[in-house]
């Protein structure tokens, strides 16, 4: 791998901030994640993405930190949806669909409005797709103090989370306050949501939080180690995606390098491939002989 | 426990009217109704999950508290994803503690409380399997290890054999059976057929119209006492150690062909 120490990969200044933010981005992604798909709730982070494409179109606007605008768009959604009751949302696709699609025209009508007052075109390309090549070093120490929030909650709410999400009513005659465990994990969602939108941008970064946990959910039966597992995908899809970003700056005579956002979720999307093959999916399937009880009634 | 007077109503409808019964130590009490008797909704009073619009639950002579860990629940649906990474033993073990929050202590005194569970509901063979994976009955095992691991005094299941096949279903029976006596635990289960559990029943809540009738089966499953019950006339007929209870009147040499409220 000569090419990378020749093109200087090691010494360049927004390659180590994009592999700090990277790297701080797919842990709390991941962590988050593995909740996420678990609970069967992919489709509130994807609804958490669609809100916060508004929040951080709007900041870029008001000349705001994008991040705030993401994280910010994310928690009010979160918020929104709690109240509703994430299970209820889910079951009104119609209304959901329409609010969904209200924040994406949002989203649409401040993006033309920056484009149209400022001569900073490049900002649909960041909200959308990201800007991990583009951080500043204030914006570092952001995203550091958000991720650190997102895993205290996780680690803080992941027994009682864990129990709700097995059954709501056998936590709550536990005596777990239900309410507030989940709106505290659907505000650590949107913060990792806010955080991968960053990243690699509000319409991808559902990728980066269910992609990770999707692969680590298929390799192994302990949710520790599916969390251990997550972390490393995400990680180590983060960190190629932007060597691969970095290098096809050399891939063609007019050096146009290649969005990041696509290497990382290319290589995400290939992981999970992997796992698809047989015989690693067997690692977690051993009971063949059993007949798995999938989704007895069709509540959800 | 004792329910006291408990009644029910849900958008304008009354579920349940002044129910009262009571459950003793060390008893197994079932609580029989056809689907849409309110037995899901009496239960979850009974857990605090649904308030009720008079009455009040007691336990132990007090009125019950939120945090209620005297009481161990297996709800009657529990819907879960053969990919979530749950073994048996990490579902059996946030019954020690899942609903604390932060991260679990590992001690050898808690893996020893968790094999030491999994043993009394013979789940040891699938401890360390995925619990989305195993079967109707293997999951009912577990979530019943899940709700005693707590130590409590109550055990509440409802529709524990709904799911289940005649066999799985026995085999339940006989080990909430068995548990009751070896843990000293009252056992209060839902079900909307009496027969199976005749043989380990001490006590049965019957519960029709919203309305309940409750003693030992004798007492209760009676054509005077079921009959008031539903507010029309029913018979209960005995057949081969099985009891049917059929919308009356019939004719005395056999069974009501039509009008029948339900074999229960």
């Amino acid at each position: 791998m000569h090419w990378v120490f020749e093109s200087g990969f090691f010494s360049s200044h927004p390659v180590h901030v994009a592999i700090v933010v990277g790297s701080i981005v797919s842990v709390v992604s991941a962590v988050v994640g593995v909740f996420t798909v678990m609970r069967g709730q992919s489709f509130a982070g994807h609804s958490l993405a669609d809100v916060s494409t508004a929040g951080g179109s709007g900041a870029v606007l008001f000349n705001v930190n994008p991040l705030f605008g993401f994280v910010a768009g994310g928690v009010v959604g979160a918020g929104a949806m709690e109240l509703v009751g994430v299970h209820r949302a889910r079951g009104r696709d119609l209304a959901t669909g329409i609010v969904l699609g209200a924040s994406i025209g949002l989203a649409a009508l401040f993006l033309y409005l920056g484009a149209t007052r400022s001569s900073t075109t490049g900002a649909s390309q960041q909200i959308l797709f990201g800007s991990i090549f583009e951080i500043d070093g204030s914006t570092v120490a952001i995203v550091a103090v958000f991720g650190v929030i997102c895993l205290g909650i996780m680690a803080a709410v992941q027994r009682p989370l864990l129990l709700s999400s097995v059954s709501i009513d056998m936590a709550a005659a536990r005596g777990v306050p239900v309410r507030v465990v989940g709106l505290l994990y659907m505000l650590a969602l949107a913060l990792a949501v806010g955080l991968s939108s960053l990243a690699i941008g509000a319409i991808l970064s559902t990728a980066l939080l269910i992609g990770p946990a999707a692969v680590a959910l298929r390799l192994t039966k302990r949710i520790g180690w599916a969390i251990v597992a997550a972390c490393l995908t995400g990680v180590g899809a983060t960190v190629l995606g932007v060597l691969l970003a970095y290098d096809s700056y050399d891939w063609n005579s007019r050096h146009a390098a290649w969005p990041v956002s696509f290497f990382i979720v290319i290589i995400i999307f290939l992981a999970y491939l992997v796992t698809e093959l047989p015989f690693v999916h067997a690692a977690t399937t051993r009971r063949r002989d059993v007949e798995p009880v999938m989704f007895p009634g069709v509540d959800r | 426990m004792s329910v006291d007077g408990i009644s029910v109503s849900l958008s304008g409808r009354q579920i349940l009217d002044s129910v009262s019964f009571g459950v003793r130590a060390g008893e197994f009490t079932g609580l029989i109704g056809s689907n849409g008797a309110g037995k899901t909704t009496l239960l979850r009073v009974i857990l605090g999950l649904q308030r009720p619009s008079a009455g009040r639950v007691l336990v132990l002579g007090a009125p019950r508290t939120h945090r209620n860990t005297s009481i161990g629940y297996v709800p009657q649906k529990v819907l879960l994803d053969p990919d979530m990474p749950l073994r048996a033993r990490d579902l059996v073990a946030l019954g020690i503690d899942g609903h604390r929050f932060g991260f679990p202590v590992p001690s050898k005194q808690r893996r020893e409380a968790i094999d030491a569970m999994l043993h009394a509901v013979d789940a040891e063979s699938f401890a360390d399997s995925r619990v989305g994976t195993l079967s109707g009955g293997e999951q009912q095992r577990v979530l019943i290890a899940h709700a005693l691991i707590g130590r409590p005094q109550l055990l509440v299941l409802d529709e524990p054999l709904a799911n289940l096949d005649l066999k799985s279903g026995q085999e339940i029976v006989s080990l909430l059976d068995r548990i009751a006596d070896e843990q000293q635990v009252a056992v209060l289960l839902s079900a909307h057929e009496m027969n199976p559990l005749l043989p380990v029943i001490d006590r049965i809540v019957y519960l029709a119209g919203g309305r309940a009738a409750s003693g030992t089966t004798d007492e209760v499953v009676r054509d005077e006492v079921l009959s008031a019950l539903y507010g029309h006339e029913v018979h209960v007929h005995t057949l081969h150690g099985r009891i049917l209870v059929v919308a009356g009147p019939t004719e005395e040499s056999g069974l009501a062909s039509d009008g029948a409220l339900g074999t229960i």
